[in-house]
């Protein structure tokens, strides 16, 4: 399959980009290979929105994107022809409809909520903030409300694994997954896992320090799959507080 | 042995950020490799003592890391606290495990289609202060990442790409600033050095390194010929906290192989330079080839020393030159001290008691093309010497490599190619090259050791008596500090186009060097 495909590339490659670049051939494509992370209109789920286009300012970038994924993200290369994904590329620029933030009015509020609620001891907003959870200063672009009123309710619904299609480069997780383990020498760690293969991993604790064990040190390891140390806000804020503080991380929208 | 690996796994977590203080004294702490040469003073020298002549035959791969881009791997890698810290080709970094190689993060450019790099889509090395590190783009910005997680904390225009900018060299970081030269040379930009507030992004100061109209120095420009005079600043200066001052070397004049078009010394090109580490103001410059036309650019790491000379004791600022002499100057004032020829060369008769070239006639190029050596790429080029405080020698991988010239006229045109003329290799005669071990006060040769082709490895010398250096061929090896006797050697199966640093990783001594498109990490 994988040398059908780069066969295909191979071939492709070699022909000039068709001039006549179809948004509906792109259409097909993207509901076949894109929908079901970034939702049908490009709205965002699972993956990131597309109604604005945070990393891919120009169309060589975005081209590049699709051919490529985004490393140490879920955002597979996607196993398309070069002209297939400059059709999915017209098509997803075509998507753009997201122009400036809207001004909510609960997102001032909701900064103090995030505050005073310590959402910034597991993520960061620019530099400051903990490196546990997922970074918090674009997540206005990259999801919808729904999913984050998700989030704080039911912080497991939705954890990323890392188990999208065609992903053949392996190189970081980043799914936040939660590991505990014993070394041999007894001392024991928590943390979020960076990065793991069959002989090592790599992590990070609440504080932020990074370890490193082979695992020949290790009695144990745990990896806590489907599980979220962060707390359901579901009974520690009113619903009100809980709309207030999607508003503010709506309004979180860095372009980095 | 496995509790020593505990114990390094603990260390790990001892990370702290890296403030000034931390890397003024980089030095005191040969664990870690903390500026692109190790220290301020640009020495490339390890302190670390567990691989020695008697030991270092045992010395194997531990792990490789393979860059994610094909262009020339030139990193030097940042180590601190248990991770490596590098650039990539392209304008991307990676923090590496330093216990097995494997990634934290990744950053990765999306740069425009029309960056105009002169000579490879490359990157030397970051720099670290704070809980930040620095990058130079070759779209001509920098950019500051957090440590912890890659992540772009701010990313500013240093010069503008599409007028023939761009940026491969690694910034230093000076107090609560980052500096930063530029390339361009064959572009005909105007040089500059650019330093920025660590914490902000925004610039501080910058020094011309072309004078303009009313500036000290303009008048060595005919006509407007400064204006595209290039002297482009693309290897890593070196700082002395005491006095205060940076110093930095400056590029070929452009257009490189014209010099009828811009008549006079052309201040500051192919010189050394020492600013006022908070103002950028010039302290003072010594030019090592006035009016050059072979492209011989001065952009080499200086290496500050205090050693007597001729019985005194003195601060010095120590450069085996692209034109194939070595250099003894003064830091403080920038005074010449003492010059030997070090490198195959055919232009000059040698140094006045100034420093200054005493020039053989008919060097210049021609339209025919003019046979001179060192060629284009110069005795040695931008990869490091090394000095040995132990040995008191100056280690520098010497390339011998005749270059015929040709002059042409050239049009400027912004962000195109502007050398005014072209270059051809000398027929019948294969280059080749040495590693050679200079006394620091001399000059004169202790010892060499020849290589088959001309290097562009650069060389790390160690506090275990060796010699770490790379040839064309993708060998890294070791020689005696002492002697240049070869002790060691592992084919990489890539050309060598970086500079070796070390540090320590569960407490053991490990060597690192880029090569092929792989950064390749050993111990004992």
């Amino acid at each position: 399959m994988r040398g059908l495909v780069l066969l295909a590339m191979l071939v492709l490659a070699v022909q000039p980009a068709s001039p006549m670049q179809d948004s509906d051939a792109g259409k097909k494509l993207y509901v076949a290979h894109c929908a079901a992370c970034h939702g049908q209109k490009g709205e965002g789920g699972r993956g990131a929105r597309l109604t604005a286009l945070t990393r891919a300012p120009d169309n060589g970038s975005l081209v590049g994107i699709i051919q490529k994924g985004i490393p140490g993200t879920e955002m597979p290369p996607a196993p398309l022809s070069e002209s297939e994904v400059r059709d999915v590329a017209v098509f997803v620029r075509r998507l753009q409809t997201d122009s400036a933030p809207q001004a909510a009015a609960g997102s001032a509020r909701g900064e103090q909520i995030y505050r005073k609620s310590g959402c910034a001891q597991c993520h960061a907003i620019g530099p400051e903030g903990g490196l546990l959870g997922p970074y918090l200063s674009s997540i206005g672009r990259r999801h919808v409300p729904d999913y984050l009123r998700r989030a704080l309710l039911d912080p497991e619904a939705d954890i990323p694994d890392s188990f999208g299609q065609y992903r053949w480069y392996i190189e970081i997780p980043d799914n936040f997954l939660q590991v505990r383990l014993t070394a041999q020498d007894g001392r024991q760690v928590t943390g979020a896992r960076i990065n793991e293969d069959p002989f090592s991993i790599q992590m990070r604790d609440a504080n932020g320090r990074v370890y490193s064990f082979w695992k020949e040190e290790l009695k144990e390891l745990h990896r806590d799959w489907g599980k979220s140390p962060m707390p359901s806000y579901k009974d520690k804020l009113t619903a009100a507080e809980i709309e207030d503080l999607v508003s503010y991380l709506c309004s979180l929208r860095d372009a980095r | 042995m496995r509790a020593v690996a505990l114990l390094a796994a603990a260390a790990i977590a001892a990370q702290a950020q890296a403030p000034y203080e931390r890397i003024r004294n980089a030095g005191s702490e040969p664990g870690n490799w903390l500026t692109y040469s190790g220290t301020y003073a640009g020495h490339r020298f390890s302190a670390l003592n567990q691989i020695t002549p008697v030991n270092v035959a045992a010395l194997k791969p531990v792990w490789v890391y393979q860059a994610s881009d094909l262009n020339k791997f030139e990193t030097s890698p940042i180590v601190m606290d248990g991770i490596v810290y590098i650039s990539e080709p392209r304008s991307g970094a990676a923090a590496l495990d330093a216990r097995t190689g494997r990634p934290l993060w990744f950053y990765r450019r999306n740069l425009p289609k029309d960056i105009r790099p002169c000579c490879g889509e490359v990157n030397r090395g970051l720099a670290v202060l704070g809980d930040s590190l620095f990058l130079g783009t070759l779209d001509g910005r920098l950019i500051a990442l957090d440590r912890r997680t890659g992540r772009m904390l701010w990313d500013v225009e240093v010069a503008n790409y599409k007028s023939g900018y761009s940026i491969t060299v690694a910034p230093l970081a000076v107090k609560d600033k980052i500096v930063t030269g530029v390339s361009g040379g064959e572009l005909g930009v105007r040089g500059l050095i650019d330093a920025y507030d660590a914490k902000s992004g925004k610039r501080v100061w910058r020094f011309w390194t072309v004078p303009g109209p009313g500036e000290a120095g303009h008048d060595t420009w005919s006509g407007d010929s400064w204006k595209t005079g290039s002297a482009a600043t693309w290897v890593t200066g070196a700082f002395d906290p005491d006095a205060n001052l940076i110093y930095w070397g400056t590029g070929n004049p452009g257009p490189d192989y014209n010099g009828v078009v811009r008549g006079g010394d052309n201040l500051y090109a192919s010189s050394l330079v020492a600013l006022d580490a908070d103002t950028g103001k010039l302290k003072w410059h010594f030019q090592f080839t006035p009016h050059d036309v072979h492209d011989w650019d001065a952009t080499h790491v200086p290496i500050l020393v205090d050693a007597p000379v001729r019985g005194a004791q003195r601060k010095l600022a120590l450069v085996a030159n692209r034109n194939g002499f070595y250099y003894v100057l003064d830091r403080l004032s920038g005074q010449f001290l003492a010059g030997a020829q070090f490198a195959k060369q055919t232009w000059a008769q040698g140094l006045d008691d100034r420093g200054k070239p005493v020039l053989l006639p008919g060097k210049d190029p021609t339209a025919e093309g003019n046979p001179v050596y060192p060629g284009m790429h110069g005795g040695t080029n931008w990869f490091s010497p090394s000095y040995s405080p132990k040995t008191g020698l100056l280690y520098v991988a010497t390339r011998e490599e005749g270059t015929r010239f040709y002059m042409e006229k050239d049009e400027y045109s912004p962000g195109n190619w502007y050398a005014g003329g072209g270059i051809a290799g000398i027929p019948g005669i294969e280059p080749t090259g040495s590693i050679k071990a200079l006394r620091a006060d001399t000059g004169a040769i202790a010892w060499e050791f020849k290589l088959k082709s001309p290097p562009w490895a650069g060389l790390l010398s160690t506090g275990g008596g060796l010699v770490f250096g790379g040839s064309s061929e993708g060998f890294f090896f070791a020689l005696d500090a002492a002697s240049g006797k070869p002790l060691w050697k592992f084919p990489t199966g890539g050309p060598i186009f970086a500079n070796p640093i070390s540090f320590l990783s569960d407490g053991k001594q490990h060597i690192a060097i880029a090569a092929g498109h792989s950064l390749f990490v050993f111990a004992l």
